[in-house]
């Protein structure tokens, strides 16, 4: 506190040091809110380093076990793959709303429609079993014409086919409504004088509207990068070997449930730190223009 | 007038016959008008006449229902048949804007690309142009705008008038045949207008065609070749700003000036 008032009043002519100075209110109670949480701190450490439950010998012994890794490898992979195919279909999708064109609208109010509106584990399951429906994929004319192409369900589709499409085109309907919020508030006024110079619709959508509207973009994309990381250990419903299933295959064997739930837990916090710092530098890149220190940021 | 046109010079631009509704409403009337080269008409007139309307057909970021504009000979935005006008592909008029200088109210600069970025985006990405030769000119115009040390700074440290000369400098670097100017003095403070309508007196000098919607009727006076006074989606009054605001001939042209004098008084 007397450092705070020290430095506060360095810097300052005579003639203001007689001025009434303006502080912070004590923070009485702040000290009690230490004080409790301090306690809560090491009650928590204390029982983290004391009870026998957790197994740590266990947790380590597996946090690098070459199951676990192929598990969070699955993870990773499945993540990527799933919200790549999501940002993409979202783009689509949300332009194709946004189009004015009346039979574009109505095809991306159908593809939100259904896969917002049924279970992604539905989906999944259904992709999964898709055989049961059509024996055979292939590519053609429909209606009985000749067939180009021809492959077996059951070889087309594994349990990474199917949990990459439920998921994917399920988060594409996401997608497809933050893109559409981020692209609508973006002025009206950037598109225009954008046409105005003669950019194409491309350029004026991909060099003027898409940076502005990442601003509003980015945010709920991390949050939903980050769900979808944990989401994925839905797919151990159709034996998808990602962190989750990895994790219950060993536990089931050996009846370690909470040291390998821990070491669950610990691969996810550590994934999505690692998202979330990746998340605030994009956040940043986007910012630029908004920032107070736009100006002193711009010197080469 | 201060200079009569040869008879056989075909207008830069010309407007004829345009048309346009806005749902029920229709907001211009058969509106005619020709542009000469190097000439500076005023558009003047109460709000909701229809004059930025009209301006914005003119590189058809809107266009209209009914009528024809041509710019440079060429139409604008559509494709000429016997059966009426064919709407153009948005690729196809975007080539036409590229000619077409247009200086917003709001100004509308790009906020996540610096003041250099904003002038010379279009340049590079639209003609073309190497980055190099870009940013020589866009510091040339910087200059001519008086604003050269702020080409690294981003729009929202700029004034609202610092802004307005960026944007202009920006439609300059494109090296249109015309510029379209839609009230670029209103969204700024009284005492920031003359630094922008300072640099548009040193276009219209420079030989720059103009078309400017403005209640600026001071700037109107002392710089356009042509004013038009615009009511109610027609143009009422068309013809030399001395005359037309001196000695206007139409009542209700009487009536928008009295008004606008004893706002400005």
């Amino acid at each position: 506190m007397s450092l705070h008032l020290a430095r506060k009043r360095t810097g300052w002519p005579d003639a203001a040091l007689g001025a009434a100075e303006v502080m912070d209110p004590p923070r009485t109670w702040r000290w009690v809110g230490v004080a409790v949480v301090a306690v809560g701190l090491a009650w928590i450490l204390y029982q983290l380093l004391t009870n026998p439950g957790f197994q740590w010998d266990i947790v380590f012994r597996y946090m690098l076990d070459p199951t676990v890794l192929r598990g969070v490898a699955m993870t990773i992979q499945l993540t990527v793959l799933v919200m790549v195919i999501g940002i993409a279909v979202g783009i689509v999708v949300a332009l194709m709303r946004m189009s004015g064109d009346p039979l574009l609208i109505a095809c991306a109010h159908a593809f939100v429609w259904f896969f917002r509106g049924t279970p992604v584990l539905v989906q999944l399951v259904f992709w999964y079993n898709l055989g049961a429906l059509f024996p055979d994929i292939g590519l053609g004319i429909p209606f009985g014409g000749p067939k180009f192409l021809e492959i077996p369900a059951t070889v087309a589709i594994s349990s990474f086919t199917a949990a990459m499409l439920g998921l994917g085109l399920n988060e594409g309907a996401y997608m497809a409504e933050i893109i559409r919020a981020g692209l609508l508030s973006v002025d009206h006024g950037q598109t225009e004088a954008s046409k105005a110079l003669g950019h194409s619709p491309a350029q004026t959508f991909r060099v003027i509207v898409l940076p502005q509207a990442m601003k509003a973009i980015v945010p709920p994309t991390g949050n939903q990068l980050i769900g979808m990381l944990k989401y994925t250990s839905i797919a151990s419903v159709v034996a998808l070997h990602e962190l989750m299933h990895s994790v219950e295959t060993i536990y089931s064997r050996t009846y370690e449930t909470m040291p390998l739930l821990i070491v669950a837990a610990l691969w996810y916090l550590i994934m999505v730190s690692i998202l979330s710092l990746l998340q605030s530098l994009i956040e940043r890149h986007y910012m630029r223009g908004w920032r107070a220190d736009a100006h002193a940021s711009a010197q080469p | 007038m201060t200079r009569a046109p040869q008879a056989e010079e075909q207008p830069l631009v010309r407007i004829s016959q345009v048309w346009k509704k806005r749902g029920a409403n229709i907001v211009l009337r058969g509106v005619d008008l020709d542009v000469h080269r190097g000439k500076v008409v005023c558009l003047l007139g109460p709000s909701g006449a229809g004059k930025s309307t009209l301006l914005r057909c003119i590189n058809a970021i809107e266009l209209p229902d009914r009528g024809t504009i041509h710019v440079d000979g060429q139409a604008v935005g559509v494709r000429e048949t016997p059966g009426g006008n064919i709407r153009l592909r948005e690729r196809a008029v975007s080539r036409q804007r590229a000619a077409i200088g247009m200086v917003f109210q709001g100004f509308n600069l790009f906020p996540h690309m610096s003041v250099l970025d904003n002038i010379i985006d279009a340049p590079v990405r639209v003609r073309g142009e190497s980055r190099a030769a870009a940013t020589v000119r866009a510091q040339e115009l910087l200059e001519r705008v008086g604003l050269a040390a702020k080409a690294r700074a981003y729009p929202r440290h700029l004034s609202g008038g610092q802004q307005q000369r960026i944007a202009i400098a920006r439609a300059l670097a494109m090296q249109p045949k015309l510029m379209l100017f839609d009230e670029p003095t209103s969204a700024l403070d009284p005492h920031l207008t003359d630094e922008v309508l300072d640099v548009m007196k040193g276009l219209a000098l420079g030989g720059m065609t103009m078309i400017v919607v403005t209640h600026e009727i001071g700037f109107a006076r002392q710089v356009a070749d042509t004013v038009a006074i615009m009511t109610d989606g027609v143009i009422i009054e068309c013809g030399p700003g001395r005359e037309v605001l001196s000695v206007p001939r139409d009542p209700r042209t009487r009536k928008f000036l009295a008004k606008s004098l004893a706002e400005a008084a």
